[in-house]
């Protein structure tokens, strides 16, 4: 097992803006965005709804072209969407008309690898994201919560350098969705990827997270770029714990600062029910 | 309770025969609507009796079938074929849509002429005109159905390393798959809707040009049957492709009243 390889996954952002709508309705989603993000690093994005998170993130996956600046991974240019640098949306994307085994297998499907070795692939997958029994099932008869557990494990299965996520528990309950995080860190330790987490939740950042990149209210800008040092493994007991209460207060702090503008939700592939810019970004 | 379900679907059958009985045997005149000329459902039968002892039922039967499936399979590739296309590419909606929308409106019959001058046999010009009927339900259903494919699943396809084709393949067309159902379902009944028009250019074999013929010889109990097994095949052949389409999709299950 070639698991705890380095598997790349740096990241350099170099003065990247994202333009989003077309003609007059145009706007400047994010604007002159820096970072540097190591290998294997567990890195979230905190900012207010609308901000341009998720463009950033919708970026890096490939499914939107940034106006000005450069995005790479391991020094090459972001060109279209690749299995290298998988994508998990809020709502999940499976495909209704596949088995949740063969849901897991599709990438090892369009990369060629023949069936049998596939599906015990996937078999294999499933049992790390502890749903071994649900194989057979369609994607419509699992919860919320598994459905986000085979999708992480769908975009797993291609081993990719990026695991990119769009606040993939936003839609969850509250328990379920401290059980998942809980998952998803066990997860990152045996499969070291760079991951990139979306989300507007201060406490599932700073219990994931090794590094928070607070962006500004539109267009987004980072602000701030904290790093965590909590040890791990984590627990939920450090929710409670004092350095976990200030961190969380000098986030609230940079949060309120925004003005209290509500926009409306940016998604990774532009903007919401916006037939055209899809067609353009597909 | 199925089997009582089964019982009023039956009698709801069995009240409109009688009412049919009634009207024609007594030659009921409502004003608006008379039945003095209508034949009574045993004369029905007993023509239908008369159609099958002459031993020309079959021949009836495979001409229509032959006519309405040729021109159905044609209108399923094209229809499908085409509206993919239009669904995907804005180009071909642009391009294709436009003259298409202007043919769909005009009815079987105002194309008899232009199919007899158009085509070399009156064979063809008859599973052309099948073919009109069924290609726009079967083509607008599947524009929908490839418009209606969530973004978000291609995307992701794209995501997990799916090429053009592949995510054709693997998302397009089963995302559209029930909406293609649909449309595949209706354009058979419609296919069967043209059979009697289609049929009029006929020269011997058909059940259309048994209606047709039956009428200008004012055969009317003839009329009944043919109009019956034109709604019999339209029917049966309708539930078929449900069927199918029901073996094709197993993760749809369409919620509905029961």
């Amino acid at each position: 097992m070639k698991m705890n390889e380095s598997p790349g996954g740096r990241i350099g952002v170099r003065g990247v803006s994202i333009t989003l709508g077309e003609g007059q309705a145009a706007f400047e989603a994010v604007q002159g965005l820096d970072c540097q993000i190591e290998s294997g690093q567990f890195v979230c994005i905190l900012g207010p709804s609308g901000c341009g998170k998720s463009t950033v993130l919708g970026a890096l996956a490939g499914h939107l072209q940034p106006a000005a600046g450069s995005l790479q991974v391991d020094g090459a240019a972001v060109q279209g969407p690749s299995p290298q640098r998988g994508m998990v949306f809020q709502q999940h994307t499976l495909f209704p008309w596949r088995t949740v085994r063969e849901n897991v297998a599709f990438g090892l499907k369009m990369s060629g690898v023949g069936k049998a070795e596939r599906l015990a692939a996937a078999d294999e997958m499933l049992a790390l994201v502890g749903l071994e029994g649900f194989a057979g099932h369609w994607p419509h008869q699992l919860s919320g919560g598994m459905q986000q557990r085979v999708e992480i494990a769908r975009v797993l299965i291609n081993r990719p350098r990026l695991l990119l996520m769009d606040e993939p528990f936003g839609a969850l309950d509250a328990l379920t969705r401290m059980k998942m995080q809980e998952l998803l860190l066990d997860i990152w330790t045996r499969i070291r990827t760079t991951v990139v987490f979306v989300t507007h939740d201060i406490d599932e950042a700073l219990f994931l997270a090794d590094r928070i990149l607070v962006m500004s209210s539109r267009p987004g800008r980072f602000i701030e770029d904290l790093r965590l040092d909590f040890p791990r493994p984590r627990s939920t007991g450090l929710l409670t714990s004092a350095p976990f209460s200030r961190l969380k207060r000098h986030c609230l702090e940079l949060l309120h600062h925004e003005d209290g503008r509500q926009l409306p939700r940016l998604n990774p592939l532009g903007l919401p029910n916006d037939h055209d810019g899809l067609r353009l970004a597909l | 309770m199925p089997s009582l379900r089964w019982i009023s679907r039956f009698m709801s059958v069995l009240l409109c025969l009688l009412f049919w009985h009634l009207a024609a045997s007594h030659h009921w005149n409502l004003g608006l609507v008379t039945f003095a000329n209508v034949p009574t459902p045993l004369a029905v039968i007993e023509a239908a009796v008369n159609l099958l002892d002459s031993g020309r039922l079959m021949q009836h039967l495979s001409a229509s079938l032959g006519r309405v499936f040729a021109g159905y399979l044609a209108a399923v590739v094209m229809g499908v074929g085409l509206g993919v296309w239009i669904g995907r590419s804005r180009w071909a909606e642009d391009v294709l849509l436009p003259p298409l929308e202007v043919l769909r409106p005009i009815p079987a019959v105002a194309w008899i002429p232009l199919a007899i001058l158009m085509f070399p046999s009156s064979e063809l010009s008859m599973v052309f005109i099948t073919f009109t009927g069924a290609l726009f339900p079967i083509l607008l259903n599947t524009v929908h159905g490839v418009e209606g494919v969530d973004p978000r699943l291609i995307a992701s396809a794209r995501s997990l390393g799916a090429r053009k084709g592949s995510i054709l393949l693997e998302v397009i067309l089963p995302g559209a798959a029930p909406s293609i159902i649909t449309g595949l379902a209706i354009g058979m009944g419609t296919s069967w809707f043209c059979l009697v028009t289609a049929e009029m250019i006929s020269g011997q074999f058909g059940i259309g040009y048994y209606t047709w013929e039956s009428y200008t010889i004012q055969n009317y109990p003839d009329i009944v049957v043919g109009m019956l097994l034109i709604g019999l095949l339209g029917m049966g052949s309708s539930l078929l492709i449900k069927r199918l389409g029901l073996i094709l999709t197993p993760w749809h299950r369409p919620r509905g009243k029961a």
